[in-house]
This record gives structure tokens, sequence and C-alpha cells, in this order.
């Protein structure tokens, strides 16, 4: 640290006017010797993993095997589950955005999958809406809850908010119970689809659910490398230092929580069409903690984490299903055993330079 | 003995909890590119006099003027927005974040980016970052920090850890910067670092207000010291005009006596002259 080659930068009194103005010359030097210290402090395999795991190969391999999967595979029963888990991984990125790179505690989150699903299944069956006309007013509907239950609450602390929302999740699924136009306890049916384009009907649904989660796993991962991204950490770690940088606390909370109601209302159009019949039992506590679960168990604010959480806690009850009866017992307890021995998450959050600049660093160090 | 224009004006400005009086009438000022030093004895409210400059405390009463607008009881994002940074006298750092975004939360507001930038990577978010980057790296090299800048900054070493920090502040590019206690846990070495680190930081033009207890630095690095007590103002002078102040020497000590008295003026002689030395009063 004493090292008297590292105070150079600052001899002379212009490093500031330098530092400000040349923003555009390229000083490799630190960046190296930053990559090369933390690739050489791991083993040779664990560096070829965690690299495989950070770059973008891995998204785009899971990309591909996601849109291939009916061409592997076109029996009805898996083409369910699969939307199943692929709305479900949606919901997952969507509340990694708000608990795991904001640290907000959200309990409710199935409200805002609840709003969508509700406000694209009535546009649809009572005023004859095509499906894909009501996303527009569903993003808007969850913009609307999102302010209205985050504006109150977002200046106070996280637990503040995990009690609000944890009233607001029940209070929409009440709410939705009680209401007449929105069928009461029997819900809606007769949802339709996004239409078949000639394909089998949930053949041509999974390739566009397909294709919606790709994107909105790619734009929840870009958004949290950004500065958006950023700002969301700097608050979970300590709001006051971000405060003291010239972050607007409230207003990054806000962006985070109305960026999540989104993710999640458009979730739920895509819930409608899957489902066809949708009723509030569908949007229960239970669903607002199984999806926090996801993003814990895959390890918070780490995107490929999320998809895998999301994917286990999806999959899991499936693959369970030899067990019959115990098979939400075993499923609780593999989720412990997995809590004990990876708490930090099955792929959590990678440290590193991100950026090009990191990724050109990563790749001369290897 | 002050250069260039007025930056920094507090007025009367007073705060309270409870029934403590932490801040009590408190006016001085600070000119662009000075290096200021605040000290006092413990609960003088110094540290409560940063935190309603920098907005994380509402003042009761009196205002705070910075580069002649009116920042008294504004949002600290705001106030830092304005050109103010500070550091926190028990290290406020994001813990579970690398250097390198630790140093990026300081340009957070200059970097121009929407959500669609960000999600697009358009040209925008890639200038954006890649500008970013780069003057990351060149603040970390200002302060002198050497270590592995992609690592969790909580595996740092509490001396590097205070060198981020500054960083952070300076990457903000204010033009007055707060340092609270920043010589707190340092060792000899690091001190004189430090003191190097702050000449360098004034060299810049950035006027540099500090609050430290290590007296042989305030004297060594100090163009001007503002003396508090009991939330008020109790001298303002240079360093050779407060070491032999009579009031400042009583509220450090209560020393009536003369005996005491002259102790504590050769304290202080020696504190002068011996630099960076260790002389807590």
């Amino acid at each position: 640290m004493n090292d008297e080659s590292t105070l150079r930068a600052g001899e002379k009194p212009s490093a500031y006017v330098s530092a400000v103005e040349e923003h555009t010359s390229v000083n490799t030097a630190p960046a190296l010797k930053g990559a090369g210290i933390s690739a050489s402090s791991r083993s040779a395999i664990g560096g070829g993993i965690s690299r495989f795991l950070a770059s973008r190969w891995l998204g785009l391999g899971a990309a591909i095997a996601a849109l291939a999967l009916p061409l592997i595979s076109s029996s009805t029963y898996v083409i369910q589950i699969a939307v199943d888990a692929l709305i479900f991984v949606m919901l997952a990125v969507g509340l990694n955005i708000v608990v795991g790179y904001c640290g907000l505690l959200d309990l409710g989150y199935a409200a805002f999958f609840a709003i969508g699903a509700y406000t694209s299944g009535l546009l649809s069956t009572q005023f004859g809406w095509p499906l894909i006309a009501t996303v527009p007013v569903v993003v808007v509907a969850a913009i609307v809850g999102g302010l209205l239950i985050g504006g109150p609450t977002l200046r106070l602390r996280s637990d503040y908010l995990a009690i609000v929302t944890l009233g607001f999740g029940e209070i929409i699924r009440i709410t939705a119970n009680n209401l007449d136009f929105t069928g009461g306890p029997n819900g809606l049916y007769g949802i339709p689809d996004f239409g078949d384009f000639g394909l089998r009907a949930d053949i041509a649904l999974y390739w566009i659910t397909a294709v919606v989660v790709i994107a909105a796993v790619l734009f929840s991962s870009r958004l949290g490398r950004g500065r958006i991204g950023r700002a969301w950490r700097f608050v979970r770690e300590d709001e006051d230092a971000a405060e003291a940088m010239g972050i607007h606390t409230y207003r990054v909370k806000f962006a985070a929580y109305i960026a999540g109601a989104i993710f999640g209302g458009v979730a739920g159009v895509l819930f409608a069409a899957h489902q066809t019949a949708i009723s509030p039992p569908s949007f229960n506590f239970l669903w607002s903690a199984l999806i926090l679960m996801a993003v814990v168990l895959g390890g918070m604010a780490s995107t490929p984490g999320v998809v895998v959480g999301a994917l286990v806690i999806s999959l899991l009850p499936e693959l369970l299903r030899d067990a019959e009866n115990w098979r939400y017992l075993l499923f609780g307890l593999l989720l412990i055993v997995f809590m004990i021995f990876r708490p930090q998450g099955l792929l959590p959050a990678r440290t590193g330079e991100p950026g090009r600049r990191g990724r050109r660093a990563q790749e001369g160090a290897s | 003995m002050s250069k260039g224009k007025v930056l920094l004006e507090v007025r009367d400005m007073a705060v309270s909890f409870g029934g403590v009086r932490a801040v009590d009438g408190l006016t001085f000022s600070v000119h662009e590119g000075e290096v200021l030093s605040v000290i006092g004895p413990n609960g003088a409210g110094k540290t409560s006099a940063f935190n309603c400059i920098t907005g994380f405390y509402k003042p009761s009463r009196g205002s705070v003027t910075f580069d002649g607008t009116d920042i008294t009881g504004k949002r600290p994002a705001v106030i830092a927005a304005s050109g103010i940074a500070r550091t926190f006298q028990n290290l406020r750092l994001f813990g579970d974040l690398t250097v390198l975004d630790n140093v990026r939360a300081g340009m957070h507001v200059r970097i121009r980016q929407n959500f669609l930038d960000a999600m697009l990577h358009t040209p925008r978010y890639w200038r954006g970052e890649d500008t970013a980057a780069e003057e990351t790296h060149r603040w970390l090299d200002f302060v002198g920090m050497a270590y592995d800048r992609t690592t969790q900054i909580r595996n740092l070493p509490y001396g590097e850890q205070r060198r981020v920090e500054i960083a952070r502040a300076l990457a903000r590019r204010p033009r007055m910067l707060l340092l609270d206690e920043p010589a707190a846990g340092l060792n000899h070495g690091e001190k004189d670092q430090l003191l190097d680190l702050m000449r360098r930081i004034a060299a810049l033009g950035i006027a540099v207000v500090l609050i430290e207890h290590d007296m042989g630095l305030v004297m060594e690095v100090s163009e001007r010291i503002v003396v508090l007590s009991y939330g008020r103002e109790i001298a303002d002078g240079t360093p050779a005009a407060i070491r032999s102040n009579p009031a400042v020497i009583e509220a450090y000590l209560g020393a009536e006596d003369e005996e005491t008295r002259a102790e504590a003026e050769r304290i202080a002689a020696e504190a002068g002259s011996r630099g960076t030395a260790e002389v807590e009063w």
C-alpha cells in the first residue's frame, strides 16, 4: 500500500483536469492489474466455470434451449409445465429487481401478477379486446398499482414495506373475490390466447411466452448492470451513503418497485392466456412466497441464479410427482437443505469488472 | 488568510436532539479552494454541523448557503448534486459491492443513461459506461489504492477502505469535500499519505473541510481552523493563532490556572513542530 508508484497519478496538480477532460483515452494498466489478481486467485477450473456462468454464451444457450423445446418434445404435458415454468421465471426476475437489486422486501408481489391477469382478462372477455391490445393497459394498471402502494411506503424503511405489501397482496385478491365484475369467487373464464399462427395452439403460446420471458430476463439483467442497477444496489447497501453521492433514494426505490410491477403485470397476461380461466385463489400469498423463495434460493441479484431458482421451484414439485402425498413435504425439506448448504443461493451474484473493459481484461487474463 | 470568494456560508445554524443543543448558533464560512479544519472537544457538535450542512439533519434555525444558493434543509441528494461531497466518521461504503462500483457511485449524477439505453445497450450506454470505468480507475490511482479493484469492499483492510471512500467522494467531482475524521484508525505511514492526499486534493481547487482529532495533522494541513465548543464557534484563525488562543485551551482543558495552560501550550507547540505526530488534546 505504501508503494510509491501507485501515487504517481496525483503528483501533478493537473490530475483533476486530466481526469475530467481525458474521458476517451484508454489506460488499461489498472484493469489488467485488477483482473490479473482476481483471475490468478481462482483455480483454473473454477475460473473457467465462473467465466462461463458470466459469459453471454450461457444466456444465449439457455435462450436457444428454451426456444427449441417444442422441437424436442411436443407432448401437451411438457408444454404445459414449460409455460408455467417460464411465467414463473419472469415473475422471479421481476421480483429480483425489487428484492435482489434494491433490497426492498416485497411480500405481496402476486398482487401485480393478479392486476395483470385480471386487467387483461376483463378487457378480453367483457370488451372483446384482442389479448395483445390489453398489454399497454396492463402496463399502465401495474404502474398505477405500484404508485398507490409504493408512494406512501417507500419513504419508510424496508420492514414497513414488507408488512404493507403483504396486506396489499391480500387486498387485491379479496377485492377480486368480492366484486361482481371480476366474477367474484368464480373468476373470469374464456380468456382468449394470442392466436395460433397456424401452429398447435399450445405450442404457439409457448413460443410467444418464451420470447417474452427471454426478453424479460435479458432486460432485467441489463437494467441491473447499468446506471439505475448500480443505484439500486447502492440503496440496498446503504441509503445514507447513496444519498450523500447525489442519488435520490426515494426515486430510485420507486423505479425498482415500478419496474417489478410491470414485469409482474405482463407475466399476468401470459398467465391469463395460458390458463384461459383465472380466479382469486390463483393469486394467494403462497404465490408471493414461492416467487420470493425462487429469488433467495437462486441467489439474490444474480440473474442466472434467479432463473435457475425459479426453474427449481416450479419444476421440482413435478419431478416429485411420484412421491404423491409426500410431494410437498419433500419439496419443503429439499428447500431447507438447499438453504443450509448454499445460503448465498445456487448461483450467487459475481463480482468482477463489468462492461466491455472487464470482458477485455478477462479475455486477456485467460 | 483566506483566498477566493466565499463558497459555503453557515449562518446562526442550530439543531437540537431532545433537550441537547448539538449545534447552537454556529456561524462560519469556507472559501474556494481552502483547507479548513473544524476542531473541538468530543460532543462539540462538529459531526452534527456536517450533517446539517449536507442535509442529513434539518437545522431548526439559521441558513446554509453554498455558492450563492440557499441549501438549508434540502435533501442530501440535492446538496450532493450541487457540489458538496463528504465522507463519514464511521466508513459508509457499500460493503457487498466491488471497489470499482463503490467509486462509480460518485459518478451517478453525471452519467447520462435512461432505462432504454440500459436495456438495449445503445452507443450512449457504452460511451457512459466506458467513460465511468476509465474515470473510476483514475480516482483510485489518485488516492493510491493499489489492491485488487474487483474485490468486495468488505474484504479490504481498513486503511484501503478509507482511501476508497475518499475516491468515491472525489468521483462526485465536488467543489467542496467534507472529511469527517479521515485519520481515525490510520497508522503513521498512512497518516503521512493522507496529509499528502489532502494537499493534492486542495491543489485540484477543491475546498477541503476537515474534522480531525489528530492535532499534528490539523496544524500541518490547515490554512484556517474553526474551533467549536458546545455547538458554537469560539475561535477562528490560522493554526498559529489557534494554538495560542486562551479560549481554545480552556475549552479543551477547562484550564483556569496558569500551570495547566502552560502545559497545554507546550503540547500544542510540540504538536505543531512534530508534523503529523499523534497528539490528542
